[in-house]
């Protein structure tokens, strides 16, 4: 049986000189971070009009509760500022922007000077380490190369590990199954969807799983639950581990599992992290879900204060990991208090959609986006009630409305999804805000 | 000469071309003929009625979403090869068809073929120039 193969779990740390910080020098480290947070942040226009000055200083930073005091931030936030009001540096000094999508038509940029690049790197090493990579291990690195910040952040985590790196971007599952017979990499990075896709078609396929050297893989880009690990580790032979970022914070490595894999570590030296009520945005207490909420130290290139994830999960309440690092653990992610999507990796909002209906008629038309995942791959079907501006008795431009609208919905959104016209008046009608989107998916067990 | 044709947007699911014919029925408004266009998803139904403008406003006020358009009826009869002799003239003229649907008459022995061109005044021009008998909207319905 396959299970018997699985890798042996070893304990192993990147960066024990801040993963396993005592917890007061790691607070007082914090709190030296946080006052220069607080001066970077004071140089932007946006913290400048919510706070004043004299609270806008290191100065009136003491201790680490005065964070509460400071303003929060929201995606709402960023796009009002687009593109880079939150740039914290000119420039000449950014090294890298990465973008990830926004609410509506235009992305949401983020920019990093060469010292960001440099400890994304170390953070995306410190969870790769501590799930078994090895400067001797290949990895075959799925994620999409681009904008999005899961294919670069990784990379150089990799890079700075020192391992080999196999770049072959997402798609094409014949040629992922090819490349993992031929190369031999010991790791596999994608987002769990994919994996369970790949998982498929090697049961279709001609290649025998023995032959192959896979040991471990990091899955990350969307929510997933432990029943789909189970699935893969027992599928494939492999360990499976999660990570957890946002490129708004920084990308992928924001926090990781380690060895005994009970909740993923939050790398705290580099951010604080917050639990809080997403209606009264006040703090609670470890083990409650809510909302997480981030606060860079670090990050010179987009220095945000208090950044509101819509992430809800919780921080695990049943003191050190025995692994040996002193960070506090975060669950898996449970939901979203907005009502963004994850399909595929790949973050979408129903407001881009609409976004993306007003381009063929300026009366957007009733929608909704249906959500499933048939086999392990998402799909989406926008569902749009005809109406009469968009209707012709040719069956021509018919098509042709079909195909302009799910071409708009790729320009606005990155990804192809099924265009279902309806009659009008037959989608629900939500009293309030429309509820716009049924996921059939099971993302949380 | 042309002739009012009133189309539909149509789901693909069962029941749903009756509603439309029940809503004609209740109002008392006869098809002359009709055509379906459908892909697996949804159709569309086109419809040729006497009473166009009263059957637009039933459906409408059903919650159908409606189109009216002109298209162009010609006679031909009702034999081996006579659609092909009215193509030929069409052809001639470099109009092209975007579709069309045809249904014979009641007496007689011609049929009736309705089509949307997209040049109808072109099409019209060359149909009669080869002696074709282009139908208004009372010739028609007397057919």
């Amino acid at each position: 049986m396959i299970m018997n193969t699985l890798p042996i779990i070893e304990n192993n740390i990147w960066q024990p000189e801040f993963e396993c910080m005592r917890r007061d020098d790691l607070e007082a480290l914090q709190l030296q971070r946080l006052k220069k947070a607080v001066q970077r942040a004071s140089a932007l226009p946006f913290y400048q009009e919510k706070l004043p000055a004299e609270k806008l200083t290191a100065d009136s930073i003491r201790s680490l509760d005065d964070l509460r005091r400071l303003p929060m931030t929201t995606k709402a936030d960023l796009r009002d500022n687009y593109p880079l009001g939150f740039m914290g540096v000119t420039r000449n000094e950014i090294a890298r922007y990465q973008g990830t999508s926004g609410t509506t038509g235009k992305p949401t940029w983020v920019a990093y000077t060469q010292q960001d690049v440099v400890n994304w790197s170390n953070l995306c090493a410190r969870f790769l380490v501590a799930g078994g990579l090895k400067r001797e291990h290949t990895v075959q690195l799925s994620f999409g190369f681009g904008l999005f910040t899961g294919g670069f952040g990784l990379h150089f985590g990799i890079e700075q590990v020192g391992a080999a790196i196999i770049p072959i971007s997402s798609g094409n599952s014949e040629r992922q199954l090819m490349c993992m017979l031929d190369l031999q990499p010991e790791i596999l990075i994608c987002t769990p969807s994919y994996a369970l896709k790949l998982m498929d078609t090697l049961g279709q396929g001609d290649i025998d799983r023995s032959k192959l050297n896979l040991k471990h893989a990091f899955f990350g880009g969307e929510p997933w639950t432990e029943n789909m690990r189970t699935r893969i580790e027992e599928g494939m032979g492999i360990r499976c581990w999660n990570n957890y970022g946002l490129a708004e914070i920084q990308g992928p490595g924001v926090s990781g599992e380690c060895a005994y894999r009970n909740g993923m570590h939050f790398q705290e030296d580099q951010f604080i992290f917050e639990v809080v009520d997403p209606q009264t945005l006040e703090p609670l207490p470890d083990g409650e879900r809510g909302e997480i909420v981030i606060t860079p130290l670090v990050r010179e290139g987009f220095p945000l204060l208090r950044y509101r994830t819509r992430d809800i999960g919780f921080i695990y309440n049943d003191g050190e990991c025995p692994c040996g690092r002193t960070s506090r653990r975060m669950s898996r992610i449970l939901g979203r208090t907005d009502d963004m999507l994850i399909i595929r990796g790949v973050n979408v909002f129903p407001s881009q959609i609409e976004t993306a209906l007003l381009k063929i008629d300026s009366l957007a038309p009733h929608y909704m986006i249906e959500v499933s995942r048939p086999e392990a791959m998402d799909e989406v079907t926008v569902h749009i009630e005809m109406r009469p501006e968009m209707f012709s008795d040719s069956m021509i431009e018919m098509q042709n409305i079909r195909r302009e609208i799910s071409g708009a919905i790729a320009q606005v959104t990155g990804l192809h999804i099924k265009v279902n016209l309806v009659s009008p008046n037959t989608l629900e009608r939500f009293e309030g805000k429309a509820r716009r989107v049924i996921d059939h998916r099971k993302l949380v067990d | 000469m042309k002739i009012h044709q009133i189309s539909l947007f149509l789901e693909n699911k069962p029941g749903h071309l009756n509603a439309i014919c029940r809503t004609l029925a209740q109002n008392d408004i006869n098809i002359v003929t009709l055509s379906l266009a459908d892909t697996q998803q949804f159709g569309i139904v086109r419809l040729i009625v006497e009473e166009w403008e009263k059957a637009r406003d039933a459906l409408e006020k059903s919650g159908y979403v409606v189109n009216v358009r002109e298209v162009v009826a010609a006679t031909v009869a009702d034999r081996p090869g006579g659609m092909a002799e009215l193509l030929d003239s069409i052809d001639k003229s470099g109009v092209n068809i975007e579709y069309m649907y045809a249904f014979t008459s009641k007496h007689g022995s011609e049929a009736v073929l309705v089509f949307r061109f997209d040049e109808p005044d072109r099409a019209i021009e060359a149909l009669k120039a080869s002696g074709r008998n282009v139908l208004d909207a009372p010739s028609l319905f007397a057919k």
